[in-house]
């Protein structure tokens, strides 16, 4: 053995068991430990300490560089829904904070795992109002699932295990850990990380309770109208298989909330469509008539429940959720049966008897052919000149056979994709559901491309959300995500001028929004693209811009006063809604 | 109805956890009556005593929302009858003032308080109880020049309960107990089942 080598093994063998480190390895050490390889982020004075220790550890941790920080924690939400990993994102003290604040809401509304790390002033400075300095623990209490300041880098390796434990674990949500300057530039012993299985004051899943499994499978199997409805819970539980055989079993008619879209398969002949406000007529009015209501995994919003006080009074409610709250906070459960649905499905599988419910499915298929005559027809073949949203969606399908992850941004064009497009697989409907976050569409579809980089992605945006966060092109420009972007362009904030014309007597305030030439700004970030005006040029527009290596710009001039229908108006019960 | 519901947590003893149960009820706008942390029974584990006018549906749901947070161990929600508690008044009165017009010692005795200092140019006198024998006391003084007055928040003790030890030994082990899971449907289910 030559000297070098004795060198070298001496060098690679630890010789003690901890090692002096700062506050900022520790942070990254603790992320490759959690498994993360891609970080979004922005830096700034007071996480410097972090980004220099990056620098070192490039091979290791993928950093995307964003454009902004509400970029960055849209693209680590993204990101978190198509890998099912937790989302990370760095941002500075102060501003740098406080533009995390929309994405953490949003995370928070729509339980998404994502850890953001921000760096803070040093400690002896807290309270002082010194430069970029500003109370982040307090401002993100009520859009965070846990929150934490580090002052003392000792700390810190469990602090982290703490937080990738509770964003993860029980119902998912955002932790903000924030670290001040000295603790990240502090040395300290080092002896390893240990990740975090159990907190004392935390319990991540209620315990099941088998009577009420009992109990619900007694209810289902007496139900001659059964109805089931689910949400995200199904996909952050990874339940989709349990979900299928449950609902296969039962021969129960299926209809999803937005956040639980591509669970199962459009094409599932139990998937009787989307719930709620813009959702199918016929899940909507039979909720209204349905006699065992079986909710998994979602949260009876207001967009999907319409008025609380008609609806689904005739049934009796099982509650499926990992989420204790959740039950009876709006809508009382006969039988609510607590915990991870991934476990409790199974055990409902096995107790109830083998059904068709064929008559039953059936009325669901009728209502499907009298929105199909009524509206979809006319949506997806329109007479006139202008296109449709839908008929776009529906070109798109053609060609991704529902096998692309789409990112939708908010408003008209959100609930036309999501009423139309079709999925084969789970984990491919990206969209801020509760929060309803314009602008979130573009910097979540890079974290979503990152989060399933074999998996073409579709960012469906309208012309008003685009302008709020078209900066994030920059990252694309700089890291290459190819993202297909798709802007639906109807020369108006197309939602609210539906409003507008309903319920406001067609008085358009501030609605008529100008846009720029998106093709040349593309451009400008070398990002091909074109606009196509008229149907005879959309397919092979589309085909184009899915074909095309790299990310790609497309811009389709839609009609510009369509509304989306049908259509539960405010203060409506859902089986008042309207097809026209 | 509305009325007095005095709402108990369990909570690890942690910066930034009384705003984050604060919250809870500014968001829905609701008034907290009466707020009171103080340490427990058991030696790392904090306690909060919390006071708000409420109807029973709207406090369960608090409760729930208030256990959700990541470092709150349990939350029980009680009516008046059902805790004992006490509130505690400090009166500061002129001592020359009522040294002269008052028969001391029967007001003490009356208003079951005891003085905490006597000096030359003040007095304060202290009482415990329930918010209307407090501001009994407050009317009785209020002729003498009433100089200054406060009142402590409510703690309250639950009169059936046994105490968190058993609880804290659930909650520390990895898989929680049954019992830690607190669900009220279980010993209601016949009224739950028959709507």
């Amino acid at each position: 053995m030559s000297t070098l080598e004795a060198l070298e093994q001496q060098i690679e063998t630890p010789v003690e068991k901890s090692i002096s480190i700062t506050g900022s390895e520790a942070v990254l050490k603790a992320l490759i430990a959690e498994g993360v390889k891609t970080v979004f982020g922005y830096p700034g004075g007071a996480i410097m300490p972090i980004y220099d220790a990056l620098y070192d550890y490039e091979d290791k941790l993928q950093h995307i560089l964003v454009r902004h920080e509400q970029g960055g924690i849209h693209a680590a939400q993204g990101y978190a829904r198509t890998s099912g990993n937790v989302g990370v994102v760095f941002a500075t003290s102060g501003p740098g904070a406080t533009n995390l604040v929309t994405g953490l809401a949003d995370a928070q509304i729509d339980s998404t795992p994502i850890v953001a790390i921000t760096g803070q002033v040093f400690a002896h400075l807290l309270g002082t109002d010194a430069f970029q300095e500003i109370d982040v623990i307090n401002i993100t209490t009520p859009v965070t699932k846990w929150n934490y300041q580090v002052t003392d880098a000792t700390e810190l390796p469990a602090i982290l295990a703490k937080a990738f434990y509770i964003a993860r674990s029980g119902r998912p949500g955002p932790v903000l850990i924030d670290i001040t300057k000295n603790a990240q530039l502090q040395k300290f012993d080092f002896t390893g990380y240990e990740p975090c299985h159990h907190v004392r004051s935390y319990r991540p899943k209620p315990i099941i309770r088998k009577e009420y499994i009992e109990e619900a499978a007694q209810l289902i199997n007496e139900a001659k109208k059964p109805f089931v409805i689910f949400g995200q819970g199904v996909i952050l539980g990874r339940a989709e298989a349990e979900f299928k055989a449950f609902i296969e079993k039962g021969g129960f008619p299926a209809a999803w909330t937005i956040l639980g879209l591509s669970a199962l398969e459009t094409d599932h002949p139990q998937n009787v469509g989307m719930l709620g406000m813009h959702g199918n007529y016929g899940p909507n009015v039979l909720t209204n008539e349905c006699d065992v209501l079986i909710a998994i995994g979602m949260r009876f919003d207001d967009r999907v429940t319409g008025r609380l006080d008609k609806y689904a009074k005739q049934a009796k409610v099982i509650h499926l959720d990992i989420d204790p709250a959740e039950i009876d906070k709006n809508v009382k459960a006969t039988v609510p049966v607590w915990g991870d649905c991934k476990e409790t499905l199974p055990l409902l599988t096995e107790l109830i008897t083998k059904k068709e419910h064929t008559d039953w499915l059936q009325r669901f298929y009728s209502f499907t052919e009298e929105e199909q005559a009524i509206v979809i027809r006319k949506e997806m073949h329109p007479t006139v000149e202008e296109m449709s949203m839908a008929e776009v969606i529906d070109a798109l399908n053609e060609l991704t056979k529902g096998d692309a992850v789409i990112v939708t941004d908010v408003g008209q064009h959100q609930m036309v994709a999501c009423r139309y497009a079709k999925f084969t697989q789970s984990k491919s409907n990206v969209t801020s559901g509760g929060l309803g976050t314009m602008g979130f569409a573009l910097p979540a579809a890079i974290g979503a491309k990152y989060g399933a980089p074999e998996r073409t992605v579709v960012a469906i945006i309208g012309d008003g959300g685009f302008q709020m966060t078209l900066q994030e092109m920059g990252t694309i420009m700089q890291f290459g995500a190819a993202v297909k972007i798709l802007i639906l362009n109807n020369n108006f904030l197309g939602m609210v001028r539906q409003w507008q014309e309903l319920f406001h007597s067609k008085r358009y305030s501030f609605v008529d929004i100008q846009s720029p030439n998106f093709v040349t700004i593309a451009k400008g970030y070398g990002i091909e693209g074109q606009t196509v005006h008229h149907r005879d040029g959309l397919k092979n527009a589309l085909k184009e811009m899915l074909d095309h290596d790299g990310a790609y710009l497309l811009e389709v001039m839609v009609g510009k006063e369509n509304n989306v229908f049908p259509m539960v108006p405010q203060g409506c019960s859902v089986s008042e809604i309207r097809l026209q | 109805m509305k009325q007095e519901y005095t709402i108990t947590v369990y909570t690890e003893n942690q910066i930034g956890l009384l705003n984050r149960i604060a919250i809870i009820f500014s968001r829905r706008k609701i008034n907290i009556e009466s707020l009171n942390t103080s340490p427990s029974e058991i030696d790392s584990v904090h306690r909060f005593t919390i006071v708000i006018n409420e109807v029973e549906e709207v406090v369960k749901k608090l409760c729930r929302q208030i256990e959700k947070q990541v470092e709150v161990l349990k939350a029980y929600y009680n009516t008046n009858d059902e805790i004992l508690w006490q509130e505690l008044a400090l009166y500061k009165v002129p001592t020359d003032e009522i040294a002269e017009k008052v028969k001391v010692e029967r007001l003490l005795r009356q208003y079951g308080a005891r003085a905490v200092v006597i000096r030359k140019d003040y007095t304060v006198f202290e009482t415990t109880g329930h918010r209307e024998e407090t501001e009994a006391l407050i009317k009785a003084l209020e002729p003498y020049g009433l100089i200054e007055f406060v009142r402590s928040a409510r703690v309250a003790i639950i009169k059936s309960s046994a105490g968190f030890h058993e609880k804290l030994r659930e909650f520390e082990s990895q898989q929680p107990g049954e019992e830690v899971i607190e669900n009220e449907f279980l010993n209601k289910r016949g009224e739950v089942f028959t709507m």
